[in-house]
């Protein structure tokens, strides 16, 4: 290491022909010397990258030790049966938060139950069961889709379908559970797809000649042969979309009604935990309104990292299995 | 019967393009037709006159103008807090780090991606109720708050975007460099930084494009919908998704809502552009690597 960074310094800081003139001696002690102040440089810098990183992955441990902070007060003043209730009434002091649990978890099941079957259709498409020259349009279509956002999607969707709903269903008002799914599983649809994509194309390019070889069409290719092999994708794809479906905001409060209950019907208006927590913010104002929200972030919170874990654990088993082969 | 499955499969592919291209070109095809006809110097202005309210001589009532400068200066602020941040932790974590700390770290970033943007804001507001307990009992949401939430929210895209580009460099250049005598900070900026250069662009590209379109961080952090343009980062101001929102909700007349139409259009333009760019800059990636081959 030492005798490079002599050789260095003769060739750094003297470029041209003066480099066999030097005693070896006298550049060995110069660049010592010149390599210390380096090494500090080099300390220095590689401190004040660590900094930065520490701030940045501290920033997770901030935002949930002020969600707990704010939260504390549930579990000491032993609120919290009061919270974890089915009745959201604030002017009558009931609190219970379980009405938006459920409504999140109703809207992301919904609209994964209708964006994942698209999804696959169309990665299907993309992948061999469709003409070759329309897939990789068709991916860059879909690729533009993850930059359009949110809000003009809920935008449009008060617009245009809350009054197609409210017209074809009359008990409605349409703002509802249905429009909500729709919207929101257009959103969600994206993130699966390009998941999923890109765990076929890996596969594919392992074992494409193989499959050619034995006589395989690429439509029999795909279904026999890939969809097999990258089950891990099709995971992924799931848990990733409904993750971006539980933490969407926007389009839950624009167009999902937000009435505080359980919903019976696709065409009753529901309320997720996003939306309770803008609501709270937009108009209550008293402290225990405030705690429910807290609760609110730090269920998002531990969903989306419970959900994060899994993908994490699914990736690893998937670069073990690559291993394997 | 491998054939009826094949077929099967074939037509249940083709049902699932046409929906979702359906959907989405009724979408995209009901907001290009109502918003074109609306885009005119008036959608910006209203009637106040365009050089006046461009050097803020004089106020713009019915107009988006404000919400544009909210929006541009909310990205610029945010953007000052998060690239800055997120390319040295990226940094940090392709070069320097190893071992378990890496482990901790990437899924400190993995963690902080996954936070729902609501969340982002909700961290904002319990800062301001925190604040107003203990040192600061003025203190309220303002710009400054918003953008700050905002760089949370962006900061692991430009993390994980600076740290694949770097790592996804063949390994051969860290040595090569190192060998020659660099220090691992000139290879760095001479060598390796060049090279990754537009892959992080296109991140630092994607991370404002994200800054830009979202709305929940800044419904909890303080814009409000009639703010004129932002007076200082102290203070509250307009953003263009906010205004898209409260006009979806809030129009009381046809003309607002036509201008609701003329927003969501031009921030789809705006964020469209963007996406665009860093979709560019990602496609011709490994195309600049191969030249930069030959060079070398």
């Amino acid at each position: 290491m030492f005798q490079v960074a002599v050789i260095k310094d003769i060739f750094v800081e003297r470029p041209g022909g003066n480099v066999a003139l030097f005693s070896m001696k006298k550049s060995a002690s110069r660049g010592q010397k010149l390599w210390q102040g380096r090494e500090h440089r080099q300390t220095l810098i590689k401190g004040l990258l660590l900094g930065a990183t520490i701030i940045s992955c501290g920033s997770v441990l901030a935002i949930l030790g002020f969600l707990c902070y704010f939260a504390i007060p549930i579990f000491s003043q032993g609120h919290l049966g009061e919270i974890f209730a089915w009745e959201w009434r604030p002017f009558q002091g009931r609190f219970g938060i379980l009405p938006m649990v459920a409504g999140s978890l109703c809207l992301a099941a919904a609209a994964m139950c209708l964006a994942f079957p698209l999804a696959l259709g169309i990665c299907g498409f993309a992948q061999g069961l469709g003409p070759k020259r329309l897939g990789r349009p068709l991916l860059g279509l879909i690729h533009f889709m993850t930059g359009i956002p949110t809000v003009i999607y809920g935008f449009v969707s008060v617009i245009f379908l809350v009054p197609l709903v409210r017209g074809l269903f009359t008990q409605s008002s349409g703002y509802s559970w249905l429009t909500a799914t729709l919207t929101l599983s257009l959103m969600i649809l994206p993130t699966i797809v390009l998941v999923i994509q890109a765990q076929l194309e890996q596969v594919d390019a392992r074992v494409r000649l193989a499959a050619a070889a034995l006589g395989f069409s690429p439509a029999q290719t795909l279904l026999w042969v890939l969809a097999p092999l990258a089950s891990r994708g099709f995971w992924a794809g799931a848990v990733l979309g409904f993750s971006r479906a539980i933490g969407d905001t926007i389009i839950a409060l624009m167009v999902a009604g937000n009435a505080a209950q359980v919903p019976h019907s696709f065409l009753d208006s529901i309320r997720t935990l996003t939306a309770h927590i803008a609501l709270v913010v937009a108009t209550d104002s008293t402290s225990r309104a405030y705690q429910s929200i807290f609760a609110s972030g730090l269920i998002l919170f531990g969903l989306t990292a419970a959900v994060n874990l899994c993908l994490r654990r699914l990736q690893a088993g998937a670069s073990g299995a690559t291993r394997h082969d | 019967m491998i054939k009826g499955i094949t077929f099967l499969a074939q037509a249940f592919s083709w049902l699932a393009v046409v929906v979702t291209l359906g959907a989405i070109f009724l979408f995209l095809g009901f907001l290009g037709v109502r918003g074109l006809d609306t885009l005119n110097l008036a959608l910006f202005f209203g009637q106040t006159s365009p050089w006046e309210a461009i050097t803020a001589q004089l106020p713009v009532w019915h107009g988006i103008w404000p919400a544009c400068v909210g929006t541009v200066v909310l990205v610029l602020l945010s953007s000052l807090l998060a690239i800055p941040l997120g390319l040295a932790s990226g940094i940090y974590l392709a070069q320097y780090a190893g071992g378990s700390w890496k482990k901790w770290f990437s899924l400190a970033v993995e963690l902080l991606a996954a936070i729902p943007s609501i969340v982002m804001g909700l961290f904002g507001f319990a800062l301001i109720l925190f604040l107003r307990k203990t040192l600061a009992p003025q203190a309220n949401t303002c710009l400054l708050l918003s953008a700050a939430c905002l760089a949370l929210l962006v900061l692991p895209y430009l993390i994980l975007m600076t740290q694949t580009t770097l790592e996804a460099l063949p390994g051969e250049l860290r040595l090569v460099g190192l060998s020659l005598g660099f220090t691992p900070w000139q290879n760095l900026v001479q060598v390796l930084l060049p090279l990754a250069g537009r892959g992080i662009l296109s991140g630092v590209i994607l991370a404002v494009g994200r800054a830009a379109e979202d709305t929940a961080v800044i419904l909890l952090t303080g814009v409000v919908a009639n703010a004129g343009l932002p007076a200082g980062i102290l203070d509250k101001y307009e953003a263009l998704p906010f205004h898209i929102f409260y006009l979806a909700a809030e129009a009381r007349s046809e003309a607002e809502l036509s201008q609701g139409f003329g927003a969501a259009l031009i921030l789809l333009i705006l964020t469209g552009a963007l996406f665009l760019g860093a979709y560019y800059l990602q496609s011709t990636l490994s195309k600049a690597w191969d030249q930069k081959k030959l060079v070398i």
